[in-house]
């Protein structure tokens, strides 16, 4: 290889930044939220009331009802039950 | 130096729901998923941070229908790809993007640049401390080389021959691989 080589190994490697670290945490905490996300997704099959809290508002309705709202919860019950952002 | 463990061997550790594996391919392809979402789909941050989520949760879900281990990589990119056109069609976003596939153009282009980009990572996980943790902050966090000297407690006036150094080590690692 030659210098030039050495020049592209350097652009290759800018074109990969770090994610935000919380973005990455939220990710790797997927597992232990798994638990709680199956026990929400469980409720929400089973009442439409709550189902349509969660459509309207994600965040505030687990609050609300005293489920953990951890990014990670809120991904996963996000995808699972295919809700809004 | 212990060898980094393969893509499908962390996919089998995942399955048998081994925690510091699922720790591991987060951290190996979060700068992946990452980089479609803002460098080849130019998703707005909160956008990008939905999609990011979405990715690793089914990656999490649906890890079993993997069909080839080795093929966690093309599977994350092309699960990232429609994840990031799904969310450009709901918000209805105006932009450089092909109107019926809403694909930025040069997409193929970007995502194969970046596949070799994770070579390079790779790479540099395999040259291990203190050269992954020099060039990272160098090329990857644009850092001066009186920050990379603070933080890492060597002298600034040092920094650049040891990146030189470093360099050489990776592109000797990399021998065969770009």
């Amino acid at each position: 290889m030659t210098g030039c080589d050495e020049e592209r190994i350097g652009e290759l490697l800018r074109l990969l930044p770090a994610a935000p670290q919380a973005w990455v945490q939220a990710a790797q905490e997927l597992p232990q939220a798994r638990a709680e996300v199956d026990r929400i997704v469980a409720r929400a099959e089973q009442d439409a009331a709550f189902r349509a809290r969660l459509a309207a508002d994600l965040e505030a309705a687990l609050q609300a009802e005293g489920y953990e709202a951890s990014l990670a919860v809120l991904a996963a019950v996000r995808t699972r039950l295919k809700v809004a952002g | 130096m212990a060898e980094a463990a393969t893509d499908a061997q962390i996919v089998t550790r995942c399955r048998s729901g081994d925690q510091a594996a699922w720790n591991e391919l987060v951290g190996r392809f979060s700068r992946y998923v990452y980089a479609i979402c803002v460098q080849a789909f130019r998703l707005a941050p909160a956008d990008a941070e939905d999609v990011f989520q979405e990715v690793f949760t089914r990656v999490y879900e649906h890890l079993d229908r993997l069909r080839s281990d080795e093929a966690l990589r093309p599977w994350i990119a092309q699960l990232t790809r429609r994840l990031c056109i799904d969310c450009l069609r709901a918000s209805g976003r105006e932009g450089p993007v092909d109107p019926d596939t809403l694909e930025p153009p040069g997409l193929d282009e970007t995502i194969a640049r970046l596949d070799e980009a994770m070579t390079v990572r790779a790479g540099l996980e395999a040259v291990g401390e203190p050269c992954s943790e020099i060039l990272d902050r160098f090329f990857c966090r644009d850092e001066s080389y009186r920050a990379i000297g603070e933080a890492l407690a060597l002298p600034a006036g040092t920094i650049a021959s040891r990146i030189s150094r470093c360099l050489a080590k990776l592109r000797g690692e990399l021998e065969g691989r770009l």
